[in-house]
């Protein structure tokens, strides 16, 4: 309770007087980036130490929820920095007008495909796979391929991709591979579906509780099991036609108040600093140097030999009509 | 007009049903209302009351023009034939809410409360709660709730239609004691004419869509009209 | 009635219009500057008719059982049942995700029973909506038959009354002023169902509540939002209105004894037709929330986390019931009054489950957007949206009581005086305890577990219970997620104990 109260009493101060604390940087994120078990606070922490700043978290849903809240807020945000919007925004963020040039140097950023987008900064990314309980599956699907047409009674649990990112993911992996077709792959793959739950949560709580072998995730999800759980029971399949990648990025926001304070930032991304706590935090690959070794875990993850991402303008024209092309074949 | 109720030209009328009635009742005045059920004997009561609403006419009560007065402000006490504690409230409490909502008491109007409880005979039973108490005992938490009040009208509706014969005499004579000792202004609704005999006094007949003016007992009984008769069986 | 002055009651329609309002008008404004034909396709009638259609069976299937069940409730003593009713309350507390999962650790493919019951799919979801609602509306039928005076049981067992006729002659009306209300709130709940339809049903099951999230979030198209949103208030005010009409009091006879002693029920095949049906709802109810602390024991760590997200849902929680509870009085002594009154106290006490609350949410921030509030502001509205969200639960309560008084009380209180506060403490507070402990033990439960509210309109730094489970749950810890869950159930089942031993007279 007491807690509460300081935080709570904080608050009130801070609404009173804004002008108390250090240079203020409104940083607009995701829940979980800034949750008890996300990097958020060490991560303010990090940079504070950097300048004469005081960093505050408005948190969102989720990337798309993100996204939402600049357009709702229009040319009257209070945010300067934008941290969490997903490669597939891109697009449609720059749309909105309210995203300034990063004027960060790019070049080094380690993301498969390399990086180019002069808006955003990407921090850390990630590969989507299958991930399946290694002891009631012996003979995992070794292509997309393969578990669109493999035993319907060896089931997988999706995503929707109209509320969860990785369950968008899935259909512009989907998409990559099967193209035209993919009304078709998604009718094959129909019955091995055992359900689509709103959230990757859901869908992995239902995972770990045995309901299905497989579940659709990232290739990092096994290395959690055995940083954190010491065992190597959960592995991620690797598809031979390549892996549909997500990467998250962060942008400023051309009315900032804190211009200069918001770009050192997003360069503050590929620091070290901010890079080391990614990999067991945010469970991604961190985009940037890294101080510390990546965990002995990650060595043992998967490596796509493909990487397959849509440009962003294309997800932004197409996204609707893809939707409405699973929804037809799966909503039935 | 001088009288303690006071109603001219009322017209009443709720879902085709009407009620027309003119007339006055003087302070100290004991009447009966009686009449045919469904005739409007209640509707009457719950018009002094301020329960029900006259579409047109006046209404005056103690000399003063009462037709936009809520029931709490009209100078009236109310009998209902039951239901008239509260089932979560002692003896004590039920009366005391006739001297203050609020049930905060001084020493004084307690001693007021006590007095009147044990004058309609429960000096005992005053941490009763009702579900404790006999039919005859709840109506005299009633009256002694009438004694505190001390407003000068009382209105009664069968009042004691659910009390054996002996019972309901002694509490006629009770109603009849605390009438004489307040000069209270009493309209008693009942089905039973030899009540309405008994009480003396006059008679209100309620029939045909009419409020019939007063008359005195014996004038009533002797010489009854067509509608009248009919009530009365003769 | 006498009601020259506006009476104060009328605040409460008013603050719930008010918040309404600026929930609508922004988005509505936004709509206009956005542009786009407010459009609805053909899809649209088809999620129409399947959220009619499920929650339609929803309804049936948690609210009919309810019926025998409470009355069986009623009349049997038993060992536990004081526990047992207790219970009845932590469902609706409990996070969708979490009783999805908990269901699903019994009844899935690799559950406890063997994977024989079809529970991805319509049974699945009608079976997570009745574990929701069956023991919620048996709470509330069983209050409402606890206010029958004892007087009429004990008329009854004096007449040797057959079991039907002792159902159409005491209970039955009893519960029939309640029914109506219950049928709405358990439809617009199961119509407002999203984590249990799409985890149960997939994209198959889209529901119109699903529709709306998806053209607020993906498409970000507020006008086809505000227009599905439309549909969705005509079809759901049509109901609760066309309900509040069949939720007509009844007439009510004496009550001297507080409490409802009774006798019936004693007969050998009543007494096995009552166990039968307390042994399926039991088993119903139970077993998801023993898997719950099975696994939420073994996995439960006490760190200051847990601590925190307790206190910070106790403090919205605790304002938020007491507040509810406060305008649910309001409103439904203006539902008392029939007529106009009636139905504007009926449609503002069940705004929370007619506008859906991603709209509102979406609205609120929108308009308190340039107040730039921080954890306060983001506390305030999660309780105002956990207020509306409550009301019709507190109003349903508070109505069944209202409904046992009796035109005499309120005569009397009106001859006597008796008003505003002081009618309240001392008439009708004290004769409608257990209800108004109903009221607040149900805001305070549904606020407690509330993850809608604080999802859509959190902060930082403000963790709350359920929040708690949702960011375990999101960084591959759902074990941690049932500990965390247990504690909320734990909580819950311990006010809904104490709602139950303050309430007996």
């Amino acid at each position: 309770m007491k807690r509460i109260l300081a935080t709570l009493a904080f608050a009130a101060v801070a609404l009173a007087n804004p002008a108390l604390a250090a240079t203020p940087l409104t940083i607009y994120t995701y829940d979980s980036f800034v949750s008890d078990y996300g990097p958020g606070a060490k991560i303010k922490a990090a940079f504070e130490k950097t300048c004469d700043c005081t960093v505050n978290y408005v948190t969102a849903g989720d990337g798309v929820a993100l996204l939402n809240k600049i357009k709702l807020e229009g040319a009257g945000t209070k945010a300067d920095v934008v941290l969490g919007l997903d490669s597939n925004l891109v697009t449609e963020a720059e749309a909105t007008g309210r995203f300034g040039l990063s004027k960060v140097d790019t070049s080094k950023v380690k993301v498969p495909n390399g990086w180019t987008d002069k808006y955003f900064v990407p921090y850390d990314w990630g590969h989507f796979a299958v991930v399946y309980d290694s002891e009631k599956m012996k003979d995992p699907p070794k292509s997309l391929d393969e578990l669109v047409n493999g035993d319907p009674s060896q089931k997988i649990i999706l995503e929707d991709p109209r509320t969860s990112t990785p369950g968008l993911g899935f259909l512009l992996w989907m998409k990559s591979v099967y193209g035209p077709k993919a009304g078709e792959a998604w009718a094959k793959l129909k019955p091995r579906i055992l359900t689509t739950a709103p959230s990757w949560d859901a869908a992995y709580g239902l995972f770990t509780k045995g309901e299905a072998p497989m579940v659709l995730s990232y290739t990092t999800s096994p290395a959690y099991h055995m940083e954190v759980e010491k065992t190597e029971r959960y592995k991620a399949a690797e598809f031979s036609e390549g892996h549909y990648m997500q990467v998250e990025v962060a942008g400023v926001i051309a009315s900032a108040t804190q211009q200069e304070l918001a770009r050192k930032f997003l360069a503050f991304m590929l620091t070290p600093d901010f890079q080391d706590e990614i990999p067991t935090t945010n469970w991604m690959f961190p985009a940037g140097e890294t101080k510390a070794d990546l965990p002995a875990s990650f060595a043992k993850l998967v490596k796509p030999a493909k990487t397959f991402i849509y440009p962003s303008e294309e997800v932004n024209a197409s996204h609707k009509a893809w939707l409405d092309e699973w929804l037809a074949v799966v909503g039935e | 007009m001088s009288g303690m109720i006071d109603i001219q030209n009322g017209h009443y009328e709720r879902e085709g049903f009407e009620l027309r009635m003119s007339f006055s009742v003087p302070r100290g005045a004991m009447v009966s209302v009686i009449g045919p059920s469904g005739a409007g004997k209640s509707t009457l009561l719950n018009i002094i009351a301020g329960f029900d609403q006259l579409k047109s006419g006046s209404i005056d009560l103690n000399g003063k023009d009462v037709s936009a007065a809520p029931p709490a402000a009209r100078p009236v006490s109310f009998v209902f034939q039951d239901n008239n504690s509260f089932a979560h409230l002692s003896v004590r409490d039920n009366v005391a809410l006739g001297i203050a909502p609020s049930l905060r008491l001084s020493a004084a109007n307690d001693a007021v409360v006590m007095a009147a409880i044990s004058r309609v005979g429960l000096g005992d039973l005053a941490d009763r709660k009702p579900g404790a108490l006999s039919g005859g005992e709840l109506q005299r938490v009633a009256l002694a709730r009438v004694l505190v009040r001390q407003r000068p009208i009382l209105l009664l509706d069968e009042p004691f239609a659910a009390l054996g014969p002996g019972l309901r005499k002694d509490m006629m004579r009770l109603l009849q004691e605390l009438q004489a000792e307040q000069n209270l202004t009493v309209l008693m609704v009942t089905h039973q004419p030899d009540d309405a005999r008994a009480m003396g006094g006059d008679i209100m007949f309620v029939g045909d869509g009419q409020v019939r003016a007063p008359v005195a007992a014996a004038a009533f009984f002797k010489n009854p009209d067509q509608a009248i008769a009919t009530y009365l069986g003769n | 009635m006498n009601n020259r002055i506006p009476s104060p009651l009328w605040l409460a329609p008013l603050v719930v219009a008010t918040a309404a309002a600026l929930g609508l008008m922004p988005l509505i404004f936004f709509a206009l500057k956005q542009g786009g034909a407010i459009s609805l396709d053909a899809r649209v009638l088809h999620v129409a008719r399947f959220t009619l259609w499920q929650a339609g069976l929803s309804t049936l299937l948690s609210v009919f059982p309810a019926i025998p069940l409470a009355r069986a409730l009623a009349r049997q003593q038993f060992r536990g049942r004081m526990i047992l009713l207790s219970l009845f309350a932590v469902p609706m507390s409990l996070p969708a995700v979490v009783a999805v999962l908990a269901v699903v650790s019994l009844y899935g493919v690799s559950g406890l029973l063997g994977g024989w019951f079809p529970v991805y799919g319509l049974p699945g979801i009608l079976l997570v909506h009745a574990f929701f609602n069956l023991p919620l509306a048996a709470i509330m039928l069983h209050r409402a038959l606890a206010a029958v005076p004892t007087e009429n049981y004990r008329l009854a067992a004096q007449l040797d009354l057959t079991d039907t006729s002792m159902f159409r002659h005491v209970d039955w009306p009893a519960m029939r002023t309640a029914l109506p209300r219950i049928i709405a709130l358990v439809f617009l709940l199961c119509a407002a169902s999203f984590v249990t339809v799409l985890t149960l049903g997939g994209p198959a099951a889209t529901t119109l509540e699903v529709a709306i999230y998806q053209s607020l979030r993906t498409d970000f198209d507020i006008g086809r939002a505000l227009s599905l949103s439309a549909v969705q208030v005509v079809l759901s005010l049509g109901l609760v209105l066309l309900l509040g009409k069949l939720a007509s009091p009844v007439e009510v006879s004496q009550r001297l004894r507080l409490g409802a002693e009774r006798f019936d029920g004693q007969r050998l095949t009543q007494r096995v037709l009552d166990v039968v049906l307390l042994l399926l709802a039991a088993l119903l109810v139970l077993p998801p929330l023993a898997s719950l602390a099975l696994t939420g024991l073994s996995k439960l760590a006490v760190t200051a986390d847990l601590g925190q997200a307790f206190a910070t849902s106790l403090a919205i929680a605790v304002p938020s019931a007491l507040a509810t509870t406060a305008l649910a009085w309001c409103l439904a002594v203006l539902q008392r009054r029939g007529g106009l009154s009636a139905r504007i106290a009926i449609a503002t006490s069940f705004a929370g489950l007619v506008l859906p609350p991603a709209v509102m949410a979406t609205g609120w921030y929108f308009a308190v957007q340039p107040l730039q509030g921080g954890v306060l502001l983001a506390a305030l509205l999660i309780t105002s949206l956990n207020i509306l969200m409550g009301l019709p639960f507190a109003v349903s309560a508070l109505s069944s009581g209202l409904a046992s008084l009796g035109e005499t009380h309120d005569k009397l209180c009106q001859l006597l005086g008796l008003s505003g506060l002081d009618r309240l403490r001392i008439a009708d507070g004290p004769a409608l305890r257990p209800f108004v402990l109903q009221a607040l033990l149900l805001a305070f439960a549904l606020s407690f577990g509330d993850l809608t509210a604080v999802t859509l309109l959190g902060a930082q730094g403000l963790v709350t219970l359920p929040s708690l489970i949702a960011d375990q749950m999101g960084h591959f810890q759902s074990r941690q997620a049932e500990g965390t869950a247990l504690v909320l159930a734990a909580l819950c089942l311990a006010a809904s104990w104490a709602a139950q031993r303050l309430g007996q007279h």
